[in-house]
């Protein structure tokens, strides 16, 4: 069975060490044909018997492609007309190294039998293995790159399938772009395609042939026809990207800097990054088309930062795409020779102003190369090209259009707009499509990009349900068989087993009267609390938490894909779980009256909140009573209720009480959201019908206070057990400018503002009072929040201790162990504290850091898109019912001023109309709008400046081209009215 | 990115199959001045094993009235993993392996013929490529044989992991660092009666009877190499020695 030819891959790491690897070559691996009959049987085998000849080939062949058409084009290999797929082994190795996401999806697609794809494991198979380049390179005079020995390999394959099916009539052809791997192919006799002359052998490849992309051929050179013919037309655009190599030079010697860019909401041309300037982290200023040259939300770039001269106010302006227009009807309008762009001239104007005021600067800077694109799939609608008209000619449903280009409006306002070439176009207007970007070339004004596949109709809830989830990388299909088998097999009826379960570890709490706290309608419930007087006059406080890990054991198919989900995504209408519906809402939730497993944290505190002492063990709790808050307040508040779990929440309470007091004086944060609910109505429509403020009360601080104290001190603990490994969550203190205009304009209104610490910040909100208007304050600490920077991840390994503060909770050391449901950080914090405790286990910092910058990833999206969510939610609530808020202002910009409507939480802009804002006049000292009286028009002399509170209606408004059907919140101006024009 | 101890397709990352040994390649009768030696390779984990013995022992308070004394005396060449962290580093882990290796062998060689006496087996480990213990006990054996000791039966021996849901046999050194519990079993294969049973790391009990299995099946495959070694290797002894 064994082939015993042994080959040593030795490997140069460090100076001496060698590592040798066996390498086992074997003559049992199938072809996977099932016409084979000579080849040993194998159960994977599911290529079909029989295949209809390609035009122009003699014999059916089966398609081996290479692991850049899987890696650039798997959109079209997922497409189901594509089928019969020899996937080999070292396409898929290369594929998990390149991108660990595709690799998944084409492994889907292999487990999916009605499409008849096959792995091939060439690199075992004694007739196909080819040697690396280490090995041979003593024998040939020029080193082969891995690259090449992997092209290699492949062609040997599908040398070796052409020579091994000859018989059965059958064949494979290999499916690259890459010209220079075609052409050794077709020089050993070996049958080679490029991707798109294979697409075109396809019966009904129209939608397909839209996919490949305007590049098509090859993406990476640009060597398809009419891409060079463009570029010897048309004139630069933009400038050109710095090559990686001076790029490295330029970071080593400071001239450049690397930073994740942040495209503005309100204007797509301005963008910010962190930089350091005067050896000090701030926020910096990219804006105009021209300096951001061509970079892309989320893209790393490398930047250079513009002398002191030339920063600009911190006071920019919105502006949409709307503004540019741009027509698009031939390939040739790229060129983009009426820069109407007055963003340059505003550059200057800005200039001027800073040196003459006061006004506050903030640093800028150009972007020089980009390190790393954030490209993702786009969703969004096709704009008709001018001249277009729509045909409902039945005659002409089959005819195949000609190629059209047009202009794709991303739903994402930061993002350009994007040209895509399409035969289908009147099929897609009016519909939600999926468009992948290709490329931005230097003499293009827009990216470019193509067709993936339709969403559906625009302004379909659940087409744009399925959009807001795409646009956030959120996996939403069900779970699948392989996941759903790790669940314990007695289902529903699964019981606690009493005498056996874990002992002796696990302590059986069922005694105690542990409740749980959660708001109204919660399935699943991660924590309940307990507290009991003790003898000594101290008080006993537990906090119990699902015990998830006992039921998601590593490495499982469960816990793969809990990881990959990392959290569960709450929108406005439905819920995306991280674990199987079993586990969430009916195993794993600590519901009353039942035996469920936990995770518990048992102190011992003086009524003063003082901790003596901390265990953590495995418990089995059984919950007396699942309350809502408000249930729970009623408790806390009449002291007449004498029942062990009224007395137990009021003991909670006061401990909870001292706890905060501990927290607030050690400089914690209160910090604000403008946060808003949903009520939808009960008929299947799930329409909105009103909005209510979500109300905080005591109960719900007594939760929050005990869930802090358990995830302080498991992250102390996990920290001491694992100081390498440990997953912390910490919080970095903000950019030092962030709180600049803040700070302004909270002191124009008489109140200083101390930034220095989290305590002086704090003690700052706290004494912002204005008594004639009680949201003040928590309009100020809204703002305060948007200055601070995100929370995240860390693995404790590959941080400085000194990184593990937690700017907002002010604690030296933070983790997330009381939602493991939920959030997979908290999975395996239980994990490590339990391994902790055991005192046994081995953690993998590499693994952890990796794990760690997965979650930071997804837990923004999962933000983003419920915030998406609430945006689409609040779009159609006001449908059909235009209304009149009070309105704050959060931010004046040069031609809108931004507001928070309290009511609805919703933040929008408020764009003055040209004609009015003539007439203002922006001051810059204080930011705000001014305009005078005027007589002729009866309008009283007024300004708009920062806190001000104003009264605006609100109304849906269709936006952009008509057919790009963009709904969308628009707000104007009531009061103080605005000069007429 | 992590890849799977198998894939899909059934492969190890070496190209082995879930239930397949490495090749092994045996020696015996290295050196003139023991009684025996051998020499074992199991894929790159190489071992090298000297016996003394039965002889007088070297002290006398050691001496047993009964049996004679089995010692062993374990070591890890300091090349043998280059800067690869093994499992086997600290002498405590060695002296271990050094109890675990006598424990089985004193179940295997009569002792009892040889009262008052010593049997001493020297185990150098020469590279490490894992199941480490398990090539120590299987070199051990054929040293013990061809030192002419006589045994009840020819001791074998075979690691096997638990991973995902089945288990995987003999395993190599990337397939050890992986983190999955081992189990190495040690068998006299004619009585399938089991000597000797070393744990890494927690397994499931659900999951110890099919690694076990596998184990044993390991084990039977390992004595019927070592077997036809043997046969061959008198064979060729008889060829060349000149008969007496
Ligand atoms: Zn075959």
């Amino acid at each position: 069975m064994l082939h015993n030819h042994v080959f040593l891959r030795k490997t140069k790491k460090g100076s001496v060490a060698k590592i040798v690897k066996e390498h086992y070559l074997r003559t049992d691996i199938a072809c996977g044909s099932k016409a084979c009959t000579t080849c040993t049987p194998c159960k994977r085998a599911n290529l079909a018997e029989a295949l209809p000849p390609f035009p122009g080939s003699q014999v059916g062949e089966y398609i081996v492609p290479d692991t850049n058409v899987l890696f650039h084009h798997l959109d079209v290999i997922e497409h189901p007309s594509i089928s019969n797929l020899v996937i080999l082994q070292t396409v898929l190795e290369e594929l998990r190294h390149r991108s660990f996401q595709c690799f998944q999806r084409v492994r889907r697609l292999i487990d999916d039998p009605d499409r008849h794809f096959y792995v091939f494991s060439n690199d075992f198979h004694a007739e196909t293995y080819v040697p690396e380049p280490a090995a041979t390179a003593s024998t040939t005079a020029v080193a082969e790159s891995p690259n090449d020995r992997n092209d290699r390999a492949i062609r040997r394959a599908v040398q070796w399938y052409n020579a091994h099916l000859a018989a059965l009539h059958l064949g494979a052809v290999l499916v690259t772009n890459d010209v220079a791997n075609r052409q050794l192919a077709v020089n050993d006799g070996i049958p080679a395609l490029s991707l798109r002359d294979f697409v075109q052998k396809l019966p009904g490849s129209v939608p397909l042939l839209d996919m490949l992309g305007a590049a098509g051929d090859d993406p990476t050179a640009p060597s398809s026809k009419d891409a060079v013919a463009d570029a010897s037309r048309l004139a630069t655009v933009y400038p050109e990207h710095a090559a990686p190599a001076s790029i490295q030079a330029g970071i080593a010697t400071g001239v450049y800097q690397m930073g994740t860019l942040h495209i503005s909401p309100h204007n797509f041309q301005e963008a910010t990054l962190l930089a350091d300037v005067n050896k000090q982290r701030v926020e910096v200023l990219i804006s105009g088309r021209m300096d951001l040259n061509r970079a892309m939300d989320g893209d790393v770039v490398a930047f250079q930062l513009f002398p002191k001269e030339q920063w600009k106010s911190i006071v920019s302006k919105v502006q949409e795409q709307e503004d540019d227009d741009e027509a698009v009807g031939s390939d040739a309008d790229a060129v983009d020779d009426d820069d109407d762009d007055d963003d340059d001239d505003d550059a200057a104007a800005d200039a001027n102003a800073s040196a003459s005021s006061e006004s506050l600067l903030m640093p800028t800077a150009r972007v020089v190369g980009i390190v790393k694109r954030n490209w993702r799939p786009l969703c969004g609608t096709l704009e008709a090209p001018p001249g277009f008209k729509q045909h409902v000619d039945a005659a002409r449903e089959h005819v195949i259009d000609p190629i059209q280009s047009a202009f794709f409006w991303p739903i994402d306002k930061r993002m350009p707009k994007v040209r895509v070439r399409t035969r289908q176009l009147r099929h897609l207007l009016g519909q939600r499509i999926v468009v992948a970007l290709d490329a931005w070339p230097q003499n293009s004004r827009y990216p470019t990009g193509h067709f993936v596949r339709v969403l559906g109709a625009v302004g379909d809830r659940a087409a744009e349900s399925e959009a807001l989830l795409l646009e956030h990388d959120i996996a939403h299909a069900p779970f699948n068989a392989r996941v759903l088998a790790c669940l314990p097999h007695q289902g529903d009826r699964w019981t606690v087993d009493v005498d056996t379960i874990d002992k002796p570890d696990r302590v059986d709490l069922r005694h105690l009267a542990i409740c749980s706290i959660d708001p109204p309608g919660c399935t699943d419930i991660d924590d309940a609390l307990h507290a009991r007087p003790l003898p000594n006059g101290n008080i006993e406080a537990g906090v119990h938490i699902a015990d998830v890990s006992y039921f998601v054991k590593p490495d499982t198919p469960m816990d793969i894909e809990a990881s990959q989900r990392c959290t569960s995504v709450y929108l406005v209408d439905k819920r995306i779980d991280m674990l199987p519906t079993l586990l969430g809402t009916n195993l794993c939730s600590l519901r009353s009256n039942v035996d469920r497993l936990a995770f518990s944290c048992v102190w011992e505190m003086t009524p003063a909140g003082e901790v003596v002492s901390t265990r953590f063990h495995k418990s089995m709790i059984r919950s007396q009573a699942s309350f809502t808050y408000d249930e729970a307040q009623a408790r806390i508040n009449d002291t007449s209720m004498n029942d062990t779990l009224s007395t137990n929440v009021r003991l909670l309470n006061q401990l909870a009480k001292a706890l905060r007091k501990r927290r607030i004086a050690a400089g914690a944060v209160t910090l604000a959201s403008p946060e808003v609910k949903f009520r939808l109505d009960d008929k299947e429509q799930q329409d909105p019908v009103d909005v209510e403020m979500k109300e905080l009360m005591e109960s719900n601080q007594l939760v929050e206070e005990f869930m802090l104290l358990a995830n302080i001190h498991v992250a102390r603990k996990i920290q001491q057990a694992f100081p390498d490994a440990a997953m912390l969550r910490c919080h970095p203190a903000p950019p030092s400018n962030r709180f600049d205009a803040l700070i302004r304009a909270v002191g124009q209104r008489g109140f200083p503002m101390v930034v220095d610490t989290s305590k002086h910040l704090s003690d700052s909100l706290d004494a912002i009072q204005l008594p004639e208007d009680p949201y003040f304050n928590k309009l100020v600490r809204i703002m305060t929040t948007r200055c601070m920077q995100q929370a995240a991840y860390i693995c404790a390994g590959s941080v400085n201790p000194s990184g593990y503060w937690h700017y907002g909770l002010a604690t030296d050391i933070y983790t997330h162990f009381t939602s493991p449901i939920r959030r997979y950080a908290d999975l395996i914090v239980h994990r490590m504290l339990h391994a902790a405790i055991l005192r046994d286990g081995q953690l993998a910092r590499d693994r952890m850091k990796r794990l760690a910058d997965v979650l930071n990833v997804r837990h923004r999206n999962a933000q983003m898109a419920s915030r998406a969510s609430i945006v689409l939610f609040t779009n159609l609530f006001f449908r059909n019912k235009p209304a009149t808020e009070e309105a704050y202002i959060l931010r004046v910009l040069k031609n809108a001023v931004i507001v928070l409507i309290p009511k609805y939480g919703i933040e929008n802009a408020v764009v003055l109309p040209k004609a009015s804002l003539a007439k203002c006049d922006f001051d810059e000292k204080d930011i705000a709008i001014t305009w005078p009286a005027d007589a002729a028009s009866q309008t009283r002399a007024g300004k708009l400046a920062l806190f001000q509170k104003i009264k605006v209606h609100i109304e849906i408004v269709h936006q952009g081209p008509e057919a790009a059907q963009r709904l969308q919140l628009q707000l104007t101006l009531v009061d103080p009215p605005l000069p007429a024009a | 990115m992590r890849r799977e101890i198998v894939s899909p397709e059934g492969f190890r990352q070496d190209g082995r199959r879930p239930e397949e040994l490495r090749r092994s390649h045996f020696r015996t009768s290295l050196f003139q001045q023991v009684d025996g030696s051998a020499y074992v390779e199991q894929g790159n984990t190489q071992c090298l094993v000297t016996v003394s013995g039965p002889r007088e022992p070297q002290m006398r308070s050691k001496s047993l009235p009964d049996r004679a004394v089995v010692t062993v005396e374990y070591a890890v060449a300091p090349f043998s993993a280059g800067e690869r962290k093994g499992p086997l580093r600290t002498n405590r882990a060695h002296t271990e392996v050094a109890a675990s290796l006598q424990a089985t062998f004193e179940a295997a060689i009569m002792t009892t013929l040889f009262p008052r006496s010593e049997i001493m087996i020297c185990v150098q480990m020469v590279q490490l490529d894992g199941s480490a213990l398990a090539t120590a006990i299987n070199a051990v054996s054929l040293a013990i044989i061809d030192a002419g000791i006589p045994v009840t039966d020819y001791v074998t021996a075979c690691s096997a992991g638990y991973i995902g849901s089945d288990p995987v046999l003999d395993l190599n050194y990337l397939e050890e660092s992986a983190g999955m519990p081992q189990l190495t079993l040690a068998l006299l294969p004619r009585t399938r009666k089991i000597v000797t049973m070393a744990m890494e790391q927690k397994l499931h009990l659900d999951h110890l009877e099919p690694t076990a299995e596998m184990c044993e099946e390991g084990c039977l495959q390992m004595y019927q190499q070592m077997n036809a070694y043997i046969a061959s290797a008198s064979k060729l002894a008889t060829l060349i020695t000149p008969s007496a």
